[in-house]
C-alpha cells in the first residue's frame, strides 16, 4: 500500500471495470505525491540536507541536475533523464531512494514518472496553493449533488437512495444542535417531508440554526482547533479563566459572524479600531496555549514554546500546513522555508501576554456609569478654575525642583532565595519576576554602584503588559505586598553581608493598617498575625507587617513608590556589592494566583539629603517627564488626578469622585489575550537556529512565505506590519487556503472525515482529494456569500449527497469502505460530548443554559486523587446545572476527562484538527456505568413511564423512538420485552432491588411518574441503560 | 490498549496482500485500516524489522529524578570536596534550575560498597537492588536537555520536551499490538503522589486512543467504571449485554457497518474484564513467600511494592508494557531522610521484580527499565542537604531483554558533574529499547500532519554497548 488513498480506491475501481481512457498525466494527483514520498525529503527546498545539490521540486533545478549526474530530466527523453536511470538501477551505491530509507518507487510510479517526462515533465503548483475557482455545474441543479454525481458516474458508481424521514430528521438535529429530536419533533418532520420533502428540510434547518444550541454545537468544533481548556497545563496545571472567550466563540457562531471577521477578531481583536470588549476578548485564541509555572522555569523558554504552540495552531487551524515542520528547519515538502517561519512567527512575537477583566454587558453600564460619574465630576473642576492648565503646570514645576535625582541601579545578579524565580532585568533595568507563582519567598537583586555619599534608596512598583492586569502585581488583581526589603552591603573580598540600617520611609501612597482579607489567608497564618498597612511597615524588621498599596478597583493597577533612608550615607569602597532583598510573605497559602509577589519594581539610589517620596501618585511623578505635547492620554489622566488631589478646594469633588470609583462592579471574570508591544517595548524576533528558544540569530521580520502571497496586493492594506496585516492576508478572498479549510471542517464534523481527510494538512504530502472540484466549489460559494457559515451549513444539508441513506450492501463496502466517493449518507460514532448531551436529552434531563463559568463534572476520588497539585476547587454541582451540555465541562489539561476522553475528546494539549474515533471497552464501560449515564438512565426510564403508554410494548416502542427517531422492529420489541420481563420476575422474587437501581441521591420525587411503581422505574432502567449503550443511539446514521 | 484477534488481523494486513476492502469487513479492523491509510507511511500496520530480544516491557519511572550520587554512581572525590566551590571550568554555559551553579560541592550522604560477581559499587540505601547487581546493565552516562519536570519527563516518556507526542509506551504497543484480549496492552500503575508530566506521560499522542496507556487504581474501581451501577449484579448484568449485543446484531443486519459488530466486542471485552481485572488486582492468591519477596504486608494497600507484584501478574497475562510511576524522588531539601524512605518504600519490589521475573523464565525477554527523568546537582541546595535539578549525568539501570548483565555502561567525571565516556542521550536509550524490541528506530513512523514521526524524533543511536 504505498500509493494515497484517494488513487489506491480508483485503482481498485478501475481495476474493477470501468476502464479510464489514457488522460495526460496529472503532475499535481500523480506525480507530485511521487517526490514527495521518495525524492523531496532529500531533494527539496530544504538546502541544509539537501543531497547532491539535486533539487526536484523545481523544475528549472531538475532540468539543470545535481552535482554528479547530468539532468535529472529531460523533457520527452525519459531514458535519457538521470531520475529514471537512478531509480531504475541496480547498482545498490547507486539506486535511488537509497536502500536504507526503504522507500522504493514502484514499477507502476516509474512507468507514470516515465509517460510524464516524454509529456514534457511539465510542473504545476500544488493545487492547494492556487486559489479556489468553482468548476461549471449545470444550472437548475444542486452544485453538491452535481459535482459529486458526475464524478460517481465517472466511475460508474450510482449514489444511494434518500433517508427515511425520521433518519434524516434525526441526522439534522444532531448535525444543527448536537442533540437529537423528541419524537414529537420526528413526528412533525415526517409528516412535513411527507407533504413536501425539500420545504420541510429548508424550514428545519432555518429553525434549528435559528436556535443557541447551534452555536454550542459548532462552537465545539473550533475549540477542538483552538486547544480550549480551562487550565494552564505542565506540572501545577493551575485553573484559568479563559470562558469568556468560548462563550464568544458560540455567540459568534449563533450571530453567523462572517468567518473572515471571525479569524481576524480572533488573531487581531485589539488592533482593530477602537477595539470594543469583545474583540479584546475574541484574542484569547492566542492565549489558549500551556503556561508553564513549575518552580525555577526561565519564563522566555517557555513563552517561546508558547509561540511555537500558537503557530501549530495556526498551521492546523486555519491554514492547513503544518507550520510546526518549519520550525527547526526549512519544510521538507511544502514551500515554508525556516526563514518564512519566523516571518509568520514575527507577526504573533510582539506581543504582551495580557490578562484583562471581562464584564457583562450589565456591568459594562455600571462601569460606563461610573467613568462618566468621574469625568463629569471632573469637568467640573476644570470649570471651576478656569486656569487649571497653568496651575498644573507650575505644580509640576514645583514637583521637579523638589525631586531627588535618583539613578537607576544595573544589577550584577538576580535571583530568589529558594531559586524558585529566575527575575530579569528590562532595558529600563526595571527587574520583572515571572514563573512560579510564589507564594512565600523572596526575589533579590545585587548591584555593585558606585557608594559615594547615598543617603536613600527608591523602590519603584511599575505595571508591566505581562502582568495580570498590568500589575504592578502577581496577584489576581495585579496587586502585591512586601513584607520586608532588607538591604545589605558586601565588602569586595568578603563574604559577609553586613545590614544597612533603613531609617524613614516614604511612600507615594499606602493602605490603611488592617488584617489580610480573605483571599489572602494562609494556613501558615493560623492566628491571622499579619497585617498590612504603611511602607513604614517595609523597614520595621517585621515579617508579619507589610506594605501594600492597593488603591482598590479600578485604580489598583497603577505604579507606585517608596523612599527608603539609610542611617549615615553610604561612602564605601568601590566594589562593595549592595543587596536588595523583597520579601513576600503576605500570600493566600494556595499555589497560584493568591501570591502577592511584585511583578515589576526598579531600584535607584540618590545622594541627595533627606530624600522622600512625595504624596504625588508616582504613575504621575513618570508622565511628568514626558513633554506636555508628547502625553498619553492615560498620562495626562494620571497628571491631573494627581494634581486635583492637591487642591484644597477640590476636596468635595475629590471625594465624590472617590466615592464613585468605590461603585465600580467587580468584573464576572478575565480573558487571557494578547496585547501589541509599542515603542520601546517592541520586540523584534530573532530566527531561532534549530527552533531553539536561546539559540538567536538573524533579526527576520513579519511577512508572509512566498508561496503563498497574493497574486495582487491585499484588499485591504494596513498602515503598520502586524497581527492584524497578517489577518488581513488570511482572510483576502485570494488566500488559497483559509476558505478551504474552513469549509473542509464543516464537511468533515458533517460526515466524520474532510474533503481532505487529513484536515490539517493540506501541503504536499496529503492526498489530493477525490472530490476537489466540489471543496473549491464550497469554498468559493463561501466567501461569495459573506463568509456565512450558516449558509454553507444549509448548501450542504439541502444537497441529496447529504441526504443519502448510510446503510451500506458488503459490495458497496467493500469498494469504499471509507466512503470517500459519498455514495452514500454518513455513519459515525458521535463526539464525545454529543454523546453525553443525548443521553442527557433523552433521558430529559439536559440543562439548557448557554455560556457561563466551566462546571465540574462528578469524576472518581481515584483520578482526583492523582494530581501533582489536588484540585480542591472541583465541586460538582448537584442542582440542575449538573446536567449542562459538555461543552461546559472544566477541561484540566493534566487530568483528562475520563468520560470525554474515552470517547477520543481532546485534551488541549495542542490544536486538535481532527479527532480519532476509537472504540474500546473502556468506552463502553464509561457509558454503561459511569455516574452521568446511569442517571440518565434512570430518569429516561421515568420519561418513558411518563410519556410511554401504559404498558411494556408501547412503552418500548417510544423508547426506541427516543433513542433512534425510528419506529420499533419487531424483533427489537421481543428483545426488549423479555429483558423487561425477565428483569422484572427477578425484582419481584427480590433477587434485585428496585430502590438501588431506580433511584440515586439526584432521584427528584417530584418528577417520578404518579402510576409507576419503583418496579416499574427499576425495570425500565435496566432497559434504557441497553438502549443508551445501542450502536445506533451512539451513532449518527 | 485492547486488541480482540489482534494477531490475527495483523496477520492478514501483513500477509494477505488481497486489499483493505476486503479485510474491513473484520469489524475492529476497519477502524485500524482507515487510520493506516490515512496517516501511516507505509499504509500498514507496522512489523518488527528483525527479531527482538524482548517481547514486553516493564518501566519503573521514579518520577522527580533520583540523586545518581547517592544510589548509583560513588564519587569519593566529591566527598573530599564536600563544602568547596566546584571548578569554574565546570559551569561554562551550565544551568541548573533553582541554585547558582557556583555553590558548594556536597559530598555523598551514603556509603557504597561493590556488589555481586561484577563487584558493581551500589549504595548502602538498595541493599536488594545490590543483590541482583549481577543481572543489571548499569547506565551511568544518561544525558538529557531538560532541567525542569514536566517537560524532561515528557521528554524521557514521549522523546519531546513538547506535549502531544505519542509515549514510549503507545509506540510499543503500535508496534508490536497486543497478545492481551482480556486485559489493555499498555497499563500504567501509580504510587506516590500525581506525576509532574500528568497523563501526557502515558498518552497516545497522535496515535489512536487506543494505544493510550489504561491506569489500573489501587482505591476504587481499579480501571474506571468497572463495578455495575448499584443494584446491577452479574445475571442482570449479563442479560443486560445479551439483550444489547442482540438489538447491535439486528442494526448490523440493517446497516451493515462493521464498526456495529466492532462494538459488540468492545462491550463484550468490558464484560471480560469486569472479572479480569479484578482478578488481577486480587492478590490474595499470591503465596506468602512472593508477597514477603516484594514486601507486600497488606495486600489491598496501595503502594509501590504491591504495583511490582501487579506489573508481574499483567505481563504473566500478555500485557505488552507496563509502566510505573513513582513521584517522591524531588530531594531539593532533606536528602538524607527523605532519600532513604524513598529506597526503602521501592529497593526491595523493584529488586523482587527482577528475581520474580527471572524465576519464571520472563526476563530475557522482558525489557525492565529503573530510571527517572534527570539527575541530582553534585552541589548543594539550601543549607547542607539538598540537591537541584541536573540533566548533564545520571544514572538509569535496564535488566533482561538481551541487556548486558552486571554491567556498567558509562562513566562520569570524579564529581558526577559531566559524562566523561559513552554518553547515552535518552533518544539513544529509546532507540536502543526499540531495537531490543525489534524496531529500527528510524523505521518506526507514524505519519501526522504530513511528517513521518518517531519516538526518538530526528535523534538516536543505538547503544551496541549496553547490548549482550
Amino acid at each position: 500500500m504505498r500509493f494515497p488513498p484517494a488513487q489506491s480506491l480508483l485503482a481498485i475501481l478501475s481495476i474493477s471495470g470501468s476502464a479510464l481512457p489514457a488522460a495526460p498525466v496529472d503532475f499535481v494527483r500523480e506525480v507530485q505525491p511521487i517526490l514527495a514520498e521518495h525524492c523531496t525529503h532529500c531533494h527539496g527546498q530544504d538546502e541544509a540536507t539537501r543531497k547532491g545539490g539535486l533539487r526536484l521540486d523545481v523544475r528549472e533545478d531538475a532540468l539543470k541536475g545535481g552535482k554528479s549526474d547530468g539532468p535529472a530530466l529531460v523533457p520527452g527523453q525519459p531514458d535519457t533523464s538521470a531520475l529514471i536511470s537512478r531509480v531504475l538501477t541496480h547498482d545498490s551505491d547507486e539506486v535511488m531512494p537509497p536502500p536504507k530509507e526503504k522507500k522504493p518507487v514502484s514499477a507502476a510510479q516509474v512507468e507514470t514518472l516515465k509517460r510524464w517526462i516524454t509529456e514534457g515533465a511539465n510542473y504545476a503548483k500544488h493545487w492547494a496553493f492556487v486559489p479556489p475557482v468553482q468548476a461549471p455545474v449545470e444550472s437548475g441543479r444542486d452544485p453538491v449533488d452535481a459535482l459529486v454525481q458526475s464524478h460517481l458516474a465517472k466511475l460508474g458508481v450510482s449514489p444511494s437512495p434518500s433517508a427515511p424521514a425520521a433518519i434524516l430528521a434525526r441526522r439534522l438535529y444532531l448535525d444543527l444542535t448536537g442533540l437529537p429530536p423528541s419524537p414529537a419533533e420526528v413526528t412533525a418532520f415526517e409528516a412535513a417531508a411527507g407533504q413536501d420533502r425539500p420545504s420541510a428540510v429548508k424550514a428545519l434547518v432555518a429553525k434549528l440554526l435559528a436556535t443557541p444550541q447551534y452555536g454550542e454545537k459548532w462552537a465545539r468544533h473550533w475549540l477542538d482547533a483552538a486547544r480550549y481548556s480551562d487550565s494552564n497545563g505542565y506540572e501545577k496545571d493551575l485553573p484559568r479563566e479563559q470562558w469568556a472567550w468560548r462563550d464568544w466563540v458560540i455567540r459568534a457562531f449563533n450571530a453567523d459572524m462572517p468567518y473572515d471577521r471571525f479569524l481576524t477578531e480572533q488573531l487581531a481583536g485589539d488592533l482593530l479600531p477602537q477595539p470594543t470588549q469583545d474583540q479584546l476578548v475574541a484574542t484569547g485564541l492566542l492565549r489558549n496555549s500551556m503556561v508553564n509555572e513549575e518552580g525555577a522555569i526561565v519564563p522566555e523558554q517557555f513563552r517561546m514554546d508558547e509561540m511555537f504552540d500558537r503557530m501549530d495552531c495556526l498551521g492546523k487551524a486555519t491554514l492547513g500546513i503544518s507550520l510546526q515542520c518549519a520550525q527547526c528547519h526549512s519544510h521538507k515538502f511544502d514551500p515554508i522555508s525556516h526563514e518564512e517561519y519566523f516571518g509568520i512567527f514575527a507577526y504573533f512575537n510582539n506581543a504582551y501576554e495580557a490578562q484583562s477583566w471581562v464584564y457583562t454587558p450589565e456591568e459594562q453600564k455600571q462601569v460606563a456609569q461610573v467613568k462618566s460619574t468621574v469625568r463629569g465630576v471632573e469637568e467640573k473642576l476644570k470649570r471651576s478654575r478656569p486656569e487649571w492648565q497653568k496651575e498644573i503646570a507650575a505644580w509640576e514645576t514645583g514637583i521637579k525642583v523638589g525631586k531627588p535625582a535618583w539613578n537607576p541601579l544595573k544589577a550584577t545578579e538576580l535571583g530568589s532565595t529558594s531559586g524558585l524565580n529566575h527575575p530579569t532585568q528590562e532595558v529600563d533595568l526595571s527587574i520583572l519576576t515571572q514563573g512560579h507563582p510564589t507564594t512565600k519567598g523572596d526575589i533579590y537583586a545585587i548591584f555593585e554602584p558606585a557608594l559615594k555619599g547615598a543617603t536613600g534608596l527608591q523602590l519603584e512598583a511599575l505595571c508591566h503588559g505581562d502582568l495580570p492586569f498590568n500589575g504592578p502585581g502577581r496577584s489576581k488583581y495585579g496587586t502585591w505586598a512586601i513584607s520586608e526589603m532588607v538591604v545589605t552591603t558586601q565588602a569586595p573580598g568578603s563574604e559577609q553581608w553586613t545590614p544597612v540600617k533603613l531609617t524613614r520611609a516614604t511612600a507615594d501612597f499606602s493602605e490603611p493598617d488592617g488584617r489580610m482579607e480573605e483571599d489572602w489567608k494562609a494556613d501558615f497564618d493560623k492566628e491571622q498575625k499579619r497585617v498590612r498597612g504603611p511602607v513604614s511597615y517595609l523597614i520595621d524588621g517585621n515579617d508579619d507587617t507589610g506594605w501594600r498599596a492597593d488603591r482598590g478597583p479600578g485604580l489598583r493597577n497603577q505604579e507606585g513608590v517608596a523612599v527608603v533612608q539609610f542611617e549615615k550615607p553610604l561612602d564605601l569602597p568601590p566594589g562593595t556589592k549592595l543587596k536588595v532583598l523583597l520579601k513576600f510573605y503576605h500570600s493566600g497559602s494556595d499555589n497560584g494566583r493568591h501570591n502577592t509577589q511584585l511583578g515589576r519594581c526598579r531600584v535607584s539610589l540618590t545622594e541627595a539629603t533627606n530624600p522622600e517620596a512625595p504624596p504625588v501618585d508616582h504613575a504621575a511623578t513618570l508622565a511628568i517627564a514626558t513633554p506636555v505635547d508628547q502625553r498619553t492620554a492615560a498620562q495626562q489622566e494620571a497628571v491631573f488626578t494627581a494634581w486635583r488631589k492637591t487642591v484644597k478646594e477640590a476636596a468635595p469633588m475629590n471625594d465624590q469622585i472617590a466615592a464613585a470609583w468605590k461603585k465600580l462592579p467587580p468584573a464576572s471574570t478575565s480573558i487571557l489575550h494578547l496585547a501589541e508591544r509599542r515603542g520601546d517595548s517592541q520586540r523584534p524576533t530573532h530566527l531561532l537556529d534549530r527552533g531553539s528558544w536561546d539559540r538567536p540569530k538573524q533579526l527576520i521580520p513579519p511577512h508572509i512565505p512566498a508561496a503563498l502571497q497574493l497574486t495582487r496586493g491585499t484588499a485591504a492594506p494596513t498602515t503598520s506590519n502586524d497581527r492584524l496585516t497578517f489577518a488581513r492576508w488570511l482572510t483576502d478572498p485570494q488566500a488559497p487556503l483559509t476558505a478551504r479549510v474552513a469549509v473542509n471542517r464543516v464537511w468533515q464534523a458533517l460526515f466524520g472525515s474532510g474533503l481532505v481527510e487529513t484536515s490539517e494538512d493540506f501541503g504536499m504530502r496529503a492526498p489530493v482529494p477525490e472530490h476537489q472540484e466540489l471543496l473549491d466549489w464550497l469554498a468559493v460559494d463561501f466567501m461569495n456569500h459573506g463568509w456565512s457559515h450558516k449558509h454553507l451549513i444549509s448548501t450542504i444539508l439541502s444537497s441529496a449527497t447529504y441526504q443519502q441513506d448510510s446503510r451500506v450492501t458488503a459490495e458497496a463496502r467493500e469498494r469504499d469502505p471509507n466512503n470517500r466517493l459519498l455514495a452514500r449518507g454518513p455513519r459515525f460514532r458521535m463526539e464525545a460530548e454529543v454523546l453525553r448531551d443525548s443521553a442527557l436529552t433523552m433521558a430529559g434531563l439536559l440543562h439548557q443554559e448557554v455560556g457561563g463559568p466551566s462546571i465540574f463534572p462528578p469524576v472518581p476520588q481515584s483520578v482526583l486523587d492523582y494530581n501533582y497539585v489536588r484540585p480542591t476547587y472541583w465541586l460538582p454541582p448537584d442542582g440542575p446545572e449538573r446536567y449542562r451540555r459538555a461543552l461546559y465541562l472544566f477541561r484540566k489539561r493534566s487530568m483528562p476527562d475520563p468520560v470525554m476522553s474515552s470517547f477520543d475528546a481532546p485534551n488541549g494539549d495542542l490544536a486538535c484538527a481532527r479527532r480519532p474515533r476509537s472504540n474500546t471497552p473502556l468506552s463502553s464501560l464509561t457509558a454503561l456505568n459511569e455516574t452521568i449515564f446511569v442517571e440518565a438512565a434512570q430518569a429516561m426510564a421515568q420519561r418513558v413511564l411518563r410519556e410511554g403508554g401504559d404498558n411494556d410494548a408501547t412503552r418500548a416502542e417510544y423508547a426506541i423512538r427516543l433513542c433512534t427517531s425510528r419506529a420499533i422492529q419487531p424483533a427489537e420489541r421481543n428483545q426488549i420485552l423479555s429483558l423487561a420481563q425477565t428483569t422484572r420476575e427477578r425484582l419481584i422474587k427480590g433477587e434485585l432491588k428496585a430502590g438501588q437501581i431506580a433511584f440515586s441521591a439526584f432521584t427528584k420525587p417530584e418528577l417520578l411518574p404518579p402510576n409507576a411503581t419503583p418496579t416499574d422505574i427499576a425495570v425500565w432502567t435496566v432497559v434504557s441503560r441497553v438502549l443508551l449503550n445501542l450502536d445506533e443511539t451512539m451513532t449518527k446514521s | 490498549m485492547f486488541a480482540t484477534n489482534y494477531l490475527k488481523r495483523r496477520w492478514f494486513l501483513r500477509d494477505c496482500g488481497l486489499g483493505l476492502a476486503g479485510i474491513a469487513a473484520n469489524s475492529l479492523l476497519a477502524r485500524e485500516v482507515s487510520a493506516a491509510m490515512s496517516s501511516s507511511s507505509s499504509g500498514s500496520l507496522p512489523t518488527p524489522h528483525f527479531s527482538g530480544k524482548a517481547k514486553r516491557v516493564i518501566y519503573m519511572f521514579q518520577a522527580g529524578a533520583p540523586s545518581h550520587l547517592e544510589l548509583f554512581d560513588p564519587k569519593p572525590e566529591l566527598t573530599k570536596r564536600d563544602g568547596k566551590l566546584p571548578p569554574p571550568e565546570l559551569l561554562n554555559g551550565y544551568r541548573a534550575a533553582f541554585i547558582k551553579p557556583n555553590s558548594a560541592l556536597l559530598g555523598a550522604k551514603y556509603k557504597f560498597a561493590k556488589h555481586g560477581a561484577s563487584g558493581m559499587d551500589i549504595s548502602e540505601l538498595l541493599p536488594h537492588t545490590a543483590s541482583i547487581a549481577d543481572d543489571l546493565c548499569m547506565i551511568r552516562s544518561m544525558q538529557t536537555d531538560a532541567v525542569n519536570h514536566a517537560p524532561a519527563q515528557i521528554l524521557m516518556n514521549t522523546g519531546s520536551q513538547q506535549f502531544g507526542r505519542p509515549s514510549f509506551g503507545s509506540w510499543t504497543l503500535y508496534g508490536l499490538g497486543s497478545e492481551c484480549e482480556d486485559l489493555p496492552g499498555y497499563v500504567v500503575l501509580t504510587s506516590a503522589k500525581g506525576t509532574s508530566g500528568g497523563a501526557s506521560n502515558y498518552g497516545c499522542g497522535f496515535l489512536p486512543t487506543s494505544y493510550g496507556g489504561v491506569p489500573f487504581r489501587s482505591a476504587g474501581d481499579p480501571v474506571l467504571y468497572l463495578s455495575n451501577p448499584r443494584g446491577i449484579d452479574a445475571p442482570a448484568q449479563r442479560a443486560s449485554l445479551d439483550t444489547l449485543n442482540e438489538l447491535n446484531r439486528l442494526a448490523l443486519g440493517d446497516a451493515g457497518d462493521p464498526e456495529i459488530s466492532a462494538r459488540i466486542d468492545a462491550y463484550e471485552m468490558a464484560y471480560r474484564l469486569q472479572t479480569s481485572a479484578p482478578e488481577l488486582m486480587d492478590l490474595s492468591q499470591e503465596p506468602k513467600h512472593i508477597l514477603e519477596m516484594y514486601g507486600i504486608k497488606d495486600v489491598k494497600e496501595a503502594s509501590y511494592a504491591r504495583n511490582c507484584l501487579l506489573a508481574r501478574r499483567l505481563i504473566e497475562r500478555g500485557v505488552r508494557f507496563v509502566q510505573l510511576f513513582h513521584e517522591a524522588w524531588d530531594q531539593h531539601g532533606n536528602l538524607t531522610k527523605a532519600i532513604k524512605e524513598n529506597c526503602q518504600n521501592t529497593d526491595q519490589a523493584s529488586a523482587a521484580l527482577v528475581k520474580d521475573l527471572k524465576q519464571r523464565g520472563l526476563l530475557d525477554d522482558t525489557l525492565v527499565v529503573w530510571g527517572g527523568e534527570f539527575g541530582r546537582t553534585p552541589m548543594v541546595q539550601g543549607g547542607n542537604d539538598g540537591r537541584d535539578h541536573h540533566n548533564r549525568c545520571f544514572t538509569m539501570w535496564v535488566a533482561g531483554g538481551g541487556f548486558k548483565k552486571g554491567h556498567i555502561h558509562g562513566e562520569t567525571d570524579e564529581l558526577g558533574f559531566n559524562v566523561v565516556k559513552d554518553a547515552v542521550h535518552v533518544h539513544d536509550l529509546n532507540a536502543t529499547l526499540l531495537h531490543q524490541l525489534g524496531f529500527d528506530h528510524e523505521k518506526l513512523t507514524y505519519r501526522f500532519q504530513g511528517r513521518d514521526f518517531r519516538l526518538t524524533d530526528v535523534h538516536g543511536h543505538v547503544v551496541k554497548g549496553v547490548l549482550a
